[in-house]
Formats: structure tokens, sequence, C-alpha cells
């Protein structure tokens, strides 16, 4: 039984927007820092180091180069490539080392830096098609986003319902990256990037680090932790396929990701009261809203019309901003507000929040991984 | 500006020499009759090796499609806005493409039918709607 055995004893980031002159390697170590803090507990504790790989800038042995610039040795040591869901899947390998009695107090943690540094990763050619154009992480959600308007219908307000509330729960945010509000008709006054995307569709580029300290329920009563908060479920699934050759473009294996955390949690879609879901880019909100059985497929477009999704409404998400609005770095943060949400520190705070749930994906909605937070 | 031109390796040389030839060619496993590409060595779908070139009728049908209005290339920046597909194949596989037709006109489903094109000396599969002369 793993539910609820296993905790996130402390969190901690960076700010968030451009930070020049600070490696990856340096932002991490501030982040960690502030989560170790957070928590209570020296960094002798750790044993444990689960770093997701920058996605800006590739180096072998990052795991390594980080953990001697945390002054650790660990036990685990490893950092995790499989782009956004590499944040909550270490949170779920970390548990996995723990249970096994390989290590007892894991660091879980992320930073990059392509707003001072450089942003080509999300400029390049895809796979050998660059004679026919085909360039940009954008484009492949792009083409995600046409094919569900192509199926379900799915109107521009929809998309732009999703950006708005995201940039009003960010403009909140004292933390956020981009703080100006966003009306409908200037989210549909804006020209297309790659259409039917338009920029206000698309994350932000940011640098920031963001860090967890993980640990189980036991280890953290010992230590004397004073806000632990429980993971109640955890899952992941990936849909291997590149863009071009996915049977299915609308859906992903977001669904068996979300079903495992369901499961282990002993709960279904109605018993959460707020959701930090990756939107990296709107399209990806909408089609987790399906995939994890918060709304039936094609339906997402009336569930984010009627302001459900925002702040007040009855499934809250992404309440520090997201991706859109807060920071464009990959997920650890929706885990932190996850968190905040949990303890009652959110600044948007959702009343009576029993169970939180996060969503994390990566590459082209390649890699999916699901975390269930509660008291 | 040139073009991005592709790799040509041992793996996929027989693709480009077809479509310089004129025709597009998928990989056929000989063990299991999947049929794919881009090109692999191994059967994706078997794992065994051994795969054959096989020629594709030329008509297919459109998956998805974007419209470029920023580049990410200098060599497309006079092409904008362009258009970038994903087309299936009637004999499965799929690729990425252009669509030769205004952009308002294409539609997921769309029939289509190959017309190689050469660009800066490369020959291109690209795809036209089917019912086009
Ligand atoms: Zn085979």
């Amino acid at each position: 039984m793993m539910r609820g055995k296993f905790v996130i004893a402390g969190v901690g980031h960076t700010a968030f927007g451009t930070l020049p002159g600070r490696s990856t390697v340096s932002l991490n170590v501030e982040a960690c820092r502030r989560a170790l803090e957070d928590a209570g507990i020296e960094k002798q504790a750790v044993d444990g180091v689960f770093v997701k790989t920058p996605t800006s800038a590739r180096e072998i042995l990052y795991g390594q180069t980080l953990s001697e610039a945390l002054g650790l040795q660990p036990r685990i040591g490893i950092a995790l490539d499989q782009g956004g869901a590499a944040n909550m899947s270490g949170v779920a390998f970390a548990c996995l080392a723990i249970e096994a009695g390989m290590c007892e107090v894991a660091l879980v943690c992320y930073a990059d830096n392509p707003r001072s540094g450089s942003r080509a990763t999300y400029a390049r050619p895809r796979g050998d098609d660059a004679a026919f154009g085909w360039f940009s992480t954008a484009a492949g959600y792009a083409m995600i986003h046409r094919r569900h308007v192509a199926e379900h219908g799915t109107p521009e307000a929809a998309f732009g319902a999703v950006a708005v509330a995201a940039r009003r729960h960010g403009a909140a945010n004292p933390h956020a990256q981009l703080r100006k509000p966003l009306t409908l008709d200037g989210y549909l006054a804006t020209p297309p990037l790659v259409a039917p995307l338009r920029r206000d569709d698309c994350a932000l580029i940011s640098d920031g680090a963001a860090a967890l300290v993980v640990m189980s329920a036991r280890r953290a009563r010992e230590l004397g932790v004073k806000a632990a908060v429980p993971i109640l479920g955890m899952g992941q699934a990936h849909t291997s396929w590149e863009v071009t050759q996915r049977p299915c473009l609308t859906s992903t294996r977001a669904k068996d990701a979300a079903r495992d955390a369901f499961a282990m949690a002993g709960l279904a879609p109605a018993d959460i009261q707020v959701a930090q879901i990756y939107d990296c880019f709107t399209i990806t909100v909408l089609m987790t809203l399906e995939d994890y059985g918060f709304c039936p497929p094609g339906q997402a477009e009336g569930f984010v019309r009627e302001g459900r999704i925002e702040h007040g409404g009855d499934l809250p998400i992404n309440t520090a901003g997201g991706l859109l609005s807060e920071t464009g770095m990959p997920g650890l943060q929706l885990v932190i507000e996850a968190v905040r949400q949990v303890r009652g520190t959110a600044t948007l705070q959702v009343p009576g929040v029993r169970h939180a749930l996060v969503s994390n994906q990566g590459g082209t909605m390649h890699t999916h991984a699901t975390l269930i937070l509660g008291g | 500006m040139t073009l991005p031109t592709p790799e040509v390796t041992p793996l996929n040389e027989a693709y480009w020499a077809g479509l310089a030839a004129g025709e597009l060619r998928f990989q056929h496993c000989p063990h299991c009759g999947h049929r794919w590409l881009p090109a692999r060595r191994e059967c994706p779908a078997c794992l065994r090796e051994g795969a054959g070139w096989e020629k594709a009728a030329g008509t297919g049908q459109v998956i998805s499609w974007v419209v470029y209005h920023t580049a990410y290339h200098d060599a497309f920046r006079d092409r904008l806005p362009y258009n970038v597909a994903i087309v299936e194949l009637d004999e499965g596989p799929r690729l990425i493409t252009n669509i030769l037709a205004p952009h308002d006109s294409i539609a997921a489903g769309m029939r289509v039918r190959l017309e190689v094109q050469s660009d800066f000396g490369v020959s291109l599969p690209r795809f036209a709607p089917a019912g086009t002369p």
C-alpha cells in the first residue's frame, strides 16, 4: 500500500523570469537549499538526488555535477530524461527507492535557463523533415490542436478560456513572470504563430529552478518536519510515437497515468478540489481534462468556457498561473502550488482542499505523469 | 536561400532514390507484413531485419496540418505563410509533407495524391488535392 506512505516534506524555488549569469547547477542549488529550509532539515539527511536534465543544454553526468555542487555523495543519484514528465516521475522513482530501502531522503529538482541562454531547442527541426519546414516544439502541439478542432469542433474561445484563466491566476501571483491579464477578445485579436496556435497558447520561456524534498511519512515524523504533504497517488505512462506516427492525436496515455494515480489514491475525478495541469500549450489542458475523466472526450470546451477552471469555479486549475503565466519551467512549480493548496498557504487559496491533483507531460505529449496529494 | 537538405544514409537511400525517380516508397516487413516510414533497420512490429521497399500508390488523406506564420530557418522566411501536414498513405504509413492547395481549403480527411517536386535539387514528396488534374 503506497497511499500516504510518502510525503513532500519541503518545497523551494528561485525567482522566475530572466536570471542572467546563473548556470542551471547554481539555480538547482538555490532551489534545493530553499526546499531543505522549508522542510527544516539539514542537507546531510539527503541520500537521493533525482534531477530532470535541463531542456536547453544537455550535458553528460548532470546528476553527478549537481550532487558535487550540493556537496552530496548520494546513494541514489540520477538525471532523468523524459521532458516535462520527468519532474513527477522523479518523485515516483524517489518513493520506489525509499520503499526498497535504497535511500531515505530525496531531493527532486529541475533548473533551466533558456531565457537568458539558448532557446534553440524549441526551434529545432523535427526529425529529418526540415526540408518541408517542419520545425519547433510549438508546431507539434499545433498539429494536435488542429486535429482536436477537426474531430470535436473545439472553438477558438475554449483555447482562449484556458489562456485567460491562467493569466488571471498569474496576475495574482507576485512570483509570476507574466502578470499582465488577458481578455478573450485580446486572445482572439493576436495573430497566429504557427496556426492554429497563437502566442498566448504557448508557455513562457523562463529561467529558474524548483525543488522538492521527498521522504517517508515515518521519516518526516522522526525529523520533525512541520508541514509534510502526503502523496496519495502516482502514475505514469508514455505515448512513444512521434506526432507524425501517432495513430490517435487527440487522446494520450495521460489517461493511463491518471487511472493508476486515482486507483492508488482510491479516488475519482469528482474527489479533486484543485488541479495543476501542465499547460505548455492550451490544447494540453483541454486534452488532459478529457483524458483524466474530468469531462468526456470533446467536452472540455464547454467545461472551460463555463469558467469552472477559474478560481471560484468547481475545479480551479493552475492557481499560480501555470506555464502560461507563472513560469515556463516544466512542471515542478505545479507540484509546489499543489503543496501550497493542501497546506492552505496558496495566494489564490481554494477553500477546503482535501485532494490536489497535478499532471505533468513532456516531449510533444509523449510522456505523462500524475500525482495526487492530500491530507 | 537553399533548403536544409535531408541526410541521405545507407538506410534511407532507397527512399530518396525512389523520389528522384518520381515515386514514393515505404518499407515493408517480409516476416510480419508491417509497413512504415521513415526508414528503420528493424521492423517496429516484430523487431526483425530485412525490410524491403514498396512503391506507394501515391494516394492518401490529410490527418492534420499547420500554417507557419513565423520562420524557424532562413530558407522559409520568404515562403511565409506555408503549411506542413501529416498525410496517411492508403497503404498505412504516415509522413510529413506540404499540401499544394490554398490553406483555407485544407481539411482533415481530405483526399490527396502525390506530387513529387524538385526543390533546390531535392525531390520532395508533396501532395495535391486528389480531385485536381
Ligand atoms: Zn515485422
